[in-house]
């Protein structure tokens, strides 16, 4: 291609990456390194139906001017990054000294709010994903070889949950499982404990969301796999079968090599979607359990007072904390690629 | 200074006979948008269906629980997408810290006629808000419950306390207690009774340096854990709508719930029969033998945006004054809350918050920087609730991600 038709070609796709991707991206790595300027404080007296008291308020019109003249706030440079909500360097630092042994240090670490997420994060993302890919490779297989009649009504059945809203399918779960709700009770009845609480112990709080982000996101990798399975070269199989190769032989030494370049693109998507976990730990109410950065973000941006510059800090680190994850898979990619085109 | 809650109602029985004229809802006319965000109970939606029947443009309310999550920030556009934000005295601070409310002086002036004077929020010598009722945690019971196991309504939390343990060793209910202590607002809200009962100040005075870690920080969290092991063992997930549930579900002997939720308990078409004729209110109640009630005294208000026109600011005004109507207390809306409103009478449901007011419960702290106390209150203690930390250390962590969310919002150095 010359190189000015492929300028063209790619100028709409560039446009929008760098005004939907990399504008934003920009945007909040600025705001991280800015905070709200200090707040001019006045003592005022104030009335309300149980009387008059003095109280402090924020000085409006000091504060305007002081707004006006460096509209982004006050530069703090890393400072956010440093501080308790994020990586907590210096507290880090300090349990580090004051901890006699490891098992120590690792419980007042998951003290910290952003330790305490990312251990459920990583654990979420790396129990999941693989789980989700086997679910649905199994699912893809099995339906894969259904009566062609049959086909249809179990493809739609088995895409049920992806295609119920992640908050909704949360939240039907979340009232299900519940003490008092139908596999609470049964549990309870199984287990025969009566205190049995899904929603009071972090552990089964845990395993309860893991369950679902795999009923959830197994559908995803079923449909693609089983669209993979449509293009499997029929005389490999064949060759394989004459050969005296068993079932599992074929789909290991044949499926699975056949559908590699589709398992890399699905654990690449669910590794970021998982990482990202937040829609389960507000459906289930499971935030006194399990927390994410994505749940971090939302709460800053929620409460009375809102925290910008945090949220935009905890937004980068996903950024970061995505690309981490993503960076194994990427340079296998890119070699992968090198190697085809040395061909 | 509280006494005059009790006044105003006294003076509204008084009002009933003597009803003033006000504009009738059919005659409420508006010429601009009107678009009110707001929380989402029964009286909040009295209030928003008398806004709506105003004629002449259209009128749009967004009732959430959610509310505090999109009020600022859909009021800080300009022209902004709400017109009007029904808050309390927690929440106006958030509106007031990003300056999206306008003084509301010359609209009082102009349309307020009927407005009482302590329905007037007056913040610095401006109007910022119309209150339009008063409310207050306090005790409900079931009195067939309590009158089985042989105990009297508590008066304290100790006597809850003892009081659960008999219902519970009697066998007539696995968790009798309730309450809204779903980690987050809720939970934090428990602690902010609990330590005001004990006595305790939230600030060192004058500054925004945070001081709870203390014996009655202490006491206050061993309390809360105390009264959670009576408590369905979810508690960390109901918020005040799960409890609710499991009140009318005939679930709960005890709670400490907001005056607002009372009316639906008492509904017969929305509860039980036997809880229905069984619910009972009673006062706050103190703790660590203090006098001060373990409750925190709150008004519900609405305000106008600043970011929008005058006209439209007017037509807010106009149709939010007919939301609170005094000819629209009828006795669907009558019980559904303290009205601060002329010609309110205060009928059963009512009497825990008037209770408060007169046991001289201190109203929430509107102080710009208690939000973000309150945020992490919500999501420190909880360690503490499920039993993985102690009380000082909940403590020392509270006051940590409070300070390093009042240094990022410039409240401290």
């Amino acid at each position: 291609m010359k190189h000015k038709t492929f300028f063209w070609f790619f100028l709409p796709t560039a446009s929008a990456m760098l005004l939907f991707i990399a504008l934003p991206i920009f945007s909040i790595v600025i705001q991280s390194l800015f905070t709200p300027h200090d707040a001019v404080i006045i003592v005022t007296e104030n009335c309300d139906p149980f009387g008059c008291k003095q109280e402090t308020t924020i000085d409006q019109e000091a504060t305007r001017d002081l707004r006006k003249s460096e509209p982004l706030g006050k530069f703090v440079g890393l400072e956010i990054y440093k501080d308790r909500g994020h990586l907590a360097i210096n507290e880090v630092k300090e349990i580090w000294i004051e901890s006699n042994n490891f098992t120590e240090f690792k419980k007042n670490i998951g003290n910290l709010p952003f330790y305490r997420a990312m251990a459920f994060t990583l654990t979420f993302t790396f129990t999941v994903t693989p789980l989700m890919l086997v679910f649905g490779f199994i699912i893809a297989l099995a339906v894969n070889s259904l009566h062609h009649n049959l086909k249809g009504l179990t493809i739609f059945f088995s895409l049920l949950p992806m295609i119920v809203s992640p908050l909704i399918g949360s939240l039907v779960l979340f009232w299900m499982i519940d003490s008092r709700g139908i596999i609470g009770e049964a549990l309870q009845y199984v287990f025969e404990d009566p205190d049995l609480s899904l929603k009071a112990s972090t552990g089964l709080t845990w395993v309860m969301l893991i369950v679902y982000g795999v009923w959830h996101a197994a559908p995803f990798s079923f449909v693609v796999f089983y669209a993979g399975l449509q293009t499997l070269p029929m005389d490999t199989i064949e060759s394989a079968k004459i050969d005296g190769a068993s079932r599992l032989q074929q789909v290991w030494y044949v499926v699975i090599p056949h559908l590699m370049p589709l398992i890399t693109f699905v654990a690449l998507m669910q590794l970021m979607d998982n990482f990202r976990v937040f829609e389960p730990i507000v459906g289930f109410s499971a935030e006194a359990h399990a927390q994410s950065l994505s749940w971090f973000i939302f709460n800053d941006l929620g409460g009375e007072t809102r925290l910008l510059s945090s949220a935009a800090t905890s937004s980068v680190l996903t950024i970061i904390g995505v690309s981490i994850l993503l960076f194994p898979v990427l340079i296998r990619t890119w070699r992968d690629f090198n190697e085809k085109s040395a061909k | 200074m509280i006494k005059n809650i009790m006044r105003l109602v006294v003076a509204s029985a008084i009002a009933v006979f003597a009803a003033p004229i006000f504009a009738d809802g059919h005659g409420c006319k508006i010429s601009a948008r009107v678009s009110i965000v707001g929380n989402e109970f029964p009286a909040i939606h009295a209030v928003a269906d008398g806004a709506k029947v105003c004629k002449g443009s259209e009128v749009k309310a967004n009732l959430t629980a959610d509310h505090q999550k999109i009020n600022v920030a859909g009021m800080s556009g300009n022209p902004a997408e709400y017109t009007s934000a029904i808050i309390a005295n927690s929440s106006i601070v958030a509106l007031m810290n990003n300056d999206v409310i306008r003084p509301l002086d010359d609209l009082v002036a102009k349309h307020g006629k009927g407005l009482k004077k302590n329905q007037l929020i007056t913040i610095n010598g401006k109007v910022m808000a119309v209150a339009f009722m008063a409310n207050a945690q306090h005790l409900v019971y079931r009195s067939d419950i309590l009158e089985k196991a042989g105990i009297s309504a508590p008066k304290t939390y100790e006597e809850m306390l003892a009081g659960a343990k008999i219902i519970k060793d009697k066998g007539l209910m696995d968790y009798p207690l309730g309450g809204a202590y779903k980690a987050g607002w809720n939970l934090a809200q428990e602690f902010t009774n609990m330590y005001i009962g004990h006595g305790g100040e939230f600030f060192k005075s004058g500054s925004a340096e945070v001081s709870i870690n203390n014996a009655k920080g202490v006491a206050t969290l061993e309390m809360l854990k105390a009264l959670s092991a009576y408590m369905n063992p979810d508690f960390l997930t109901h918020d005040s709508n799960a409890t609710s549930a499991e009140w009318k579900a005939g679930n709960v002997a005890m709670m400490n719930m907001w005056g607002s939720r009372m009316g639906p308990l008492m509904d017969p078409e929305q509860s039980t029969p036997t809880v229905v004729k069984t619910t009972t209110l009673g006062d706050p109640m103190t703790v660590g033998g203090g006098s001060t009630p373990a409750t925190t005294l709150w008004w519900d208000g609405w305000t106008v945006a600043k970011n929008i026109s005058d006209a439209e600011a007017e037509a807010t005004f106009i149709a939010m004054m007919n939301g609170i109507n005094p000819k629209r207390l009828d006795d669907k809306m009558m019980p559904l809350a303290v009205w601060l409103i002329e010609g309110f009478k205060p009928g059963p449901a009512n009497v825990g918050v008037a209770a408060a007011a007169r046991m001289n419960a201190i109203p929430y702290p509107m102080l710009p920087y208690q939000g973000l106390l309150h945020s992490a209150l919500g999501s420190e203690i909880v360690d503490f609730m499920q039993g993985k930390e102690d009380a000082a250390t909940a403590l020392a962590d509270v006051e940590a991600a409070y300070t390093a969310a009042a240094k990022e919002k410039g409240f401290l150095n």
